[in-house]
């Protein structure tokens, strides 16, 4: 298992060819009290850098982009149904959807939680 | 030069706001708390069921003083300024020359120092002899406000800008609970009225007004005392500090307009419906009747003073949406019709803390403005149904006595 972090404020968990994503504690901090979420279609292929959501607080709107190429096999309804997870659990119970990588040499490109840290500071 | 290399301003209060873990950003040229770490949906719902503590001190506080000052005043605004009692306050707009709105203000008239008794009204450096107005305006429109002012009645009175001077906004059902115990008598104050008070040996200009929907007062204080009375205020146990970010959720939730997003120099007072800004007296056929700049272009599209129907129609009209989807509809979303036509934009959106409801502000076209009628909000590419409802959106709780 990998965990990777995007430029965009996001996780990116890799178990096998499958990767789960979701906002970073920055990314919910910094939006405040999530109250909507937009998730992709299930069974949609989506390039990396894609929009495939939306996050919104009462203040702030933001896209979820596709950290890598895939297709979106399962999304977190619970999270739809109960965006403040984005905020209460972001790195866990707060997750956004999963893809099975297209392309999971892109995977290695990604900043690991070191450069990440240094990235968000 | 950019904005962002331009040196923010800074309130009285804000070494407060960085004790207090506020999240700071720019505003109107200041740097403001957008939010505390509670969090702009606690911020809101605080302030909804107790006492939350607001720093307006980017506000521009001014005085207009002289014994034509109201009548000078009145040649700027569809307002009757001249009509107004002591210590009562009133809801102005300032109009360019084609009728739109350059600022929307409060105002309350001092009346004339030398005839009060009790506290003395907060002086201005320079002032003057004679009766007094005191303006609160927008801070993002202060400085255009102030030349404005300047160029348009400063031969017929003093302007006066008071810069040493810091405003907080305590708005909430308890807010007379906690200000009372600090300054006992603002009870007795009721709804847009004001008087002027004292707090350890420093003079308080104080109203019983806001813009959150809820009771409570704005409270004008010179700068240096400005951080022991917000302490002593944040020590009462009904007041915690609270951000722009809810103060704008609040003022949306109570329908009340944004400068620069509801109503600006491209529309109108009657467009966004602030008709009822607009007394009889300065209405076609009241007694001072127009004499306010582009009067032409507001009066004929409105009510004359003995009611009969405006004479020519609006080409848009503000209004109020809600929708049943729990999906965002946010400012400078398109509104269609059914048939896909688009009718108009939102101004401002959000989802409602309180309500609990995506909440919207925008302009249609008259056709579709009626309280009832069915729009879709477009959003990003997918329609939102939602219905043009009556303001407020959360009912007022204003203190009427």
């Amino acid at each position: 298992m990998t965990i990777k972090y995007t430029e965009d404020h996001e996780w990116v968990k890799v178990e096998g060819d499958i990767a789960t994503v979701g906002i970073t504690q920055h990314a919910q901090d910094a939006l405040g009290d999530v109250v909507f979420v937009e998730l992709p279609e299930v069974g949609k292929t989506y390039g990396q850098k894609d929009t495939a959501g939306v996050v919104e607080s009462v203040k702030a709107a933001a896209d979820v982009y596709m950290p890598v190429s895939g297709e979106v096999v399962e999304v977190n309804q619970a999270l739809a149904d109960e965006p403040s997870l984005a905020n209460s659990d972001p790195e866990g119970a707060g997750w956004f959807f999963k893809v099975r990588l297209t392309q999971p040499d892109q995977v290695a490109a990604l900043m690991d939680e070191a450069a990440y840290k240094a990235f968000a500071a | 030069m950019s904005a962002a290399d331009t040196e923010l301003q800074k309130t009285p209060l804000h070494d407060l706001h960085v004790e207090l873990g506020a999240r700071m950003v720019p505003f109107a040229g200041y740097s403001m708390p957008v939010q505390y770490p509670a969090g702009l949906m606690a911020e809101h719902k605080h302030t909804r069921e107790a006492a939350g503590l607001f720093d307006v001190s980017h506000m521009g506080q001014i005085k207009l003083v002289g014994a034509d000052a109201a009548a000078a005043l009145e040649s700027l605004m569809p307002v009757d300024v001249m009509g107004l009692g002591v210590d009562k306050q009133r809801y102005g707009l300032l109009l360019t020359d084609e009728g739109t709105i350059i600022d929307d203000l409060m105002f309350v008239n001092w009346g004339d120092p030398a005839q009060a008794t009790g506290e003395s009204r907060p002086r201005a450096s320079g002032e003057r002899e004679g009766p007094q107005l005191f303006l609160i305006v927008n801070g993002a429109c202060k400085a255009g406000d102030i030349a404005h002012l300047q160029a348009r009645i400063g031969d017929r009175c003093q302007v006066l800008p008071m810069p040493e001077r810091a405003l907080l906004a305590l708005q909430g059902p308890k807010a007379v609970d906690a200000l009372q115990r600090l300054v006992p008598g603002v009870e007795q104050l009721v709804f847009m009225t004001g008087g002027a008070f004292a707090w350890n040996g420093t003079d308080l200009y104080i109203t019983r007004s806001g813009y959150t929907g809820e009771d409570g007062f704005e409270i004008s204080i010179h700068a240096s005392q400005a951080e022991a009375f917000a302490r002593a205020l944040l020590a009462q146990p009904e007041v915690a500090p609270i951000g722009l970010g809810a103060r704008n959720s609040l003022r949306l939730e109570a329908g009340l307009c944004l400068y620069g997003n509801d109503i600006d120099t491209t529309t109108t007072p009657i467009e966004a419906g602030l008709n009822w800004a607009i007394q009889k007296v300065r209405r076609t056929g009241g007694e001072r009747a127009g004499g306010f700049p582009g009067a032409d272009k507001v009066l004929p599209f409105m009510q004359d003073a003995a009611g009969n129907p405006a004479a020519q129609k609006l080409g848009r009209k503000r209004v109020a949406l809600m929708a049943q989807d729990r999906i965002p509809v946010r400012e400078h979303i398109e509104l269609q019709d059914a048939a896909g036509q688009k009718i108009g934009e939102t101004t401002s959106g959000l989802l409602g803390p309180s309500i609990d409801r995506p909440i919207a502000m925008g302009y249609v076209t008259p056709e579709h403005a009626a309280v009832g009628s069915p729009v879709i909000a477009l959003v990003r590419g997918k329609p939102v149904p939602m219905e043009v409802v009556t303001t407020p959106f959360v009912p007022n709780r204003y203190h009427r006595g």
